[in-house]
């Protein structure tokens, strides 16, 4: 996991690396979770061009960072979703809350 | 003949996961599956081994056994532990419903078993364990060889 702070749009970027599952979403809480604590971002985007794979600890680990994120007056973002795991998303009514961004130009073009 | 067996045996740590999920598709495999279809699988059976780490054994390391077995076109899995059982299934069964809301589990598993499979049996008993069964047809491709004759 890579985590990239973008001041000015009071931004943080998650680039998840790992596959989501049980055993990886809570190492990715806790540093979330501090990163967000910290910086007290706007917006929190979820990268997931790199996710391989994710099961239902993705949708529990989403929740509680949008919580985490409401708390000092953020929202959650998802960005690069495949097809499989939108499915994920779609059958647990998640998007109600955060949505899927379909390519965020500005700050990946920053990133460089 | 595509009919095939296995079974492997391991204690209830969460680092565990990944390692069912990487046994039962490589398994898989040999049907020769899509990777929609392996993807579907994979997440099915994440969802039963998670359970049994978290639920069955929640504060002792027990074992959990994954059975597969390929019978022509379809795979028979079967995840089970020696575990606290399930109260009551109906209500586990329940999209959105966990007991383990605290540790943000979104109670979605069976949901997910049910839809990514085509059939899900839980067999539990209290103080005994749960055993959970899946099956899923792999479909076949039917290679028409004319198809490039005229």
């Amino acid at each position: 996991m890579k985590i990239s702070h973008f001041i000015e749009e009071k931004t943080l970027l998650i680039d998840i690396t790992e596959e989501i599952d049980h055993h990886a979403s809570e190492k990715i809480r806790r540093r979330v979770d501090y990163e967000i604590q910290r910086f007290m971002p706007k917006k929190v985007v979820f990268n997931f061009e790199m996710v391989k794979f994710m099961d239902s600890a993705g949708i529990g680990l989403l929740i509680g960072r949008y919580k985490t994120a409401k708390m000092y007056g953020g929202q959650v973002e998802l960005v690069n979703v495949s097809e499989k795991i939108k499915k994920i998303f779609e059958m647990s009514g998640i998007l109600r809350i955060m949505n899927i961004i379909e390519n965020n130009n500005e700050i990946f073009c920053k990133k460089i | 003949m595509n009919n095939n067996e296995m079974k492997v045996e391991f204690l209830s740590r969460s680092v565990n996961e990944g390692f069912a999920r990487a046994v039962v598709s490589s398994f898989v495999s040999q049907l020769d599956p899509t990777i929609e279809e392996l993807s579907d699988i994979k997440t099915a059976v994440s969802e039963a081994v998670t359970n049994s780490i978290i639920h069955a054994y929640p504060n002792v390391e027990g074992k959990i056994t994954v059975k597969g077995r390929l019978v022509e076109n379809e795979v028979e899995l079967e995840i089970s532990d020696n575990g606290v059982g399930i109260e009551n299934v109906e209500k586990a069964k329940e999209p959105l419903f966990t007991t383990k809301g605290n540790l943000e589990r979104s109670g979605m598993g069976f949901a997910i078993m049910e839809n990514f499979m085509d059939e899900l049996n839980v067999e539990s008993i209290l103080g005994l364990g749960t055993k959970i069964t899946m099956k899923k047809k792999i479909k076949k491709y039917a290679f028409d060889n004319n198809k490039f004759c005229k």
